[in-house]
């Protein structure tokens, strides 16, 4: 006997099966009522309702440190401590004191 | 004018939960066709149905509307089968149990003339699904799209969400675990 055959004729059996799609009486009354309090996933909305609020605290963040900066009195440009001028007289003490050929 | 599925769809995605009814008529004919071809018994073919819905109405905020809902909806009911075979898999049987008497004589008649054998008698077609039953998951998924129901191997692999040179090796697999349980059913008796 052939196996491959018999295989065939078996699967050519299966095909010519005719689908059975009869429904139970009122089964999607059963559906309806098992959904009944759920809520369908909106994907969108999981991920909008985060970004929203991320954005919103951003804003707030932005927005606070723009009026802290406004309050701040800025610092005057001839004070002596100004920090750029401190930073550059830092930076350049040791060029003031030996010139480049003395170095090398 | 009735609704179209789209229209339904948005209705359901905005709250209104009951426009999902008319899509469950329309299409609940075909998911239990789709079931019957993986669960015997009539309860578990509910089941299946009734969860295919719900995982349905569960994803439809998901459902983009690229390709028809039917589509979308078949797909799912086919992963949601491949699922209860998975899990029924320690029930599935594993021995063959005695052969009825016309199961017997159609094997009988095959052996004798091959092409005598009706392969529109029920025995042939109680057979088949006995084989069926005993395919590990993944096979009996595969000979169902493949070979019963002849879907193209791209298609299968969409469904499935496996590559194509997967399910080509499942397939092939699949045709070998096959040819192993007949060769068991039929060498006790003819070989």
């Amino acid at each position: 006997m052939n196996a491959n055959d018999l295989q065939s004729k078996l699967i050519e059996a299966a095909r010519k099966e005719p689908l059975f799609d009869q429904v139970p009486y009122a089964f999607e009354k059963r559906i309806m009522a098992r959904l009944a309090g759920m809520v369908p996933l909106n994907y969108w909305a999981l991920w909008g309702r985060p970004l929203w609020r991320a954005a919103l605290s951003c804003v707030a963040l932005t927005l606070l440190c723009g009026l802290w900066s406004m309050m701040t009195p800025a610092p005057k440009s001839d004070n002596p401590d100004n920090f750029a001028q401190a930073f550059d007289r830092a930076v350049y003490a040791s060029s003031d004191q030996h010139s480049v050929e003395d170095i090398w | 004018m009735e609704p179209t599925d789209a229209e339904l769809i948005a209705a359901v995605v905005q709250g209104d939960t009951a426009s999902f009814e008319p899509l469950i008529r329309k299409y609940q004919p075909r998911v239990f066709a789709t079931a019957r071809r993986y669960a015997r018994r009539e309860s578990e073919v509910e089941d299946i149905v009734q969860e295919v819905f719900i995982k349905a109405f569960q994803k439809l905020g998901g459902f983009r509307g690229e390709a028809p809902f039917e589509h979308w909806l078949m797909r799912l009911a086919m992963r949601t089968c491949y699922d209860f075979l998975r899990a029924h898999q320690r029930n599935r049987e594993t021995s063959f149990t005695e052969l009825s008497q016309p199961e017997t004589d159609w094997l009988d008649q095959f052996v004798v003339e091959p092409d005598a054998a009706d392969e529109h008698a029920e025995a042939a077609r109680q057979l088949i699904g006995r084989i069926l039953a005993r395919l590990s998951p993944s096979a009996r998924l595969v000979i169902t799209l493949l070979e019963i129901e002849e879907r193209p191997v791209k298609e299968i692999a969409q469904i499935t969400g496996w590559s194509v040179p997967l399910v080509k090796v499942r397939a092939f697999r699949a045709r070998a675990e096959m040819r192993k349980i007949l060769a068991k059913i039929t060498k006790a008796k003819y070989m």
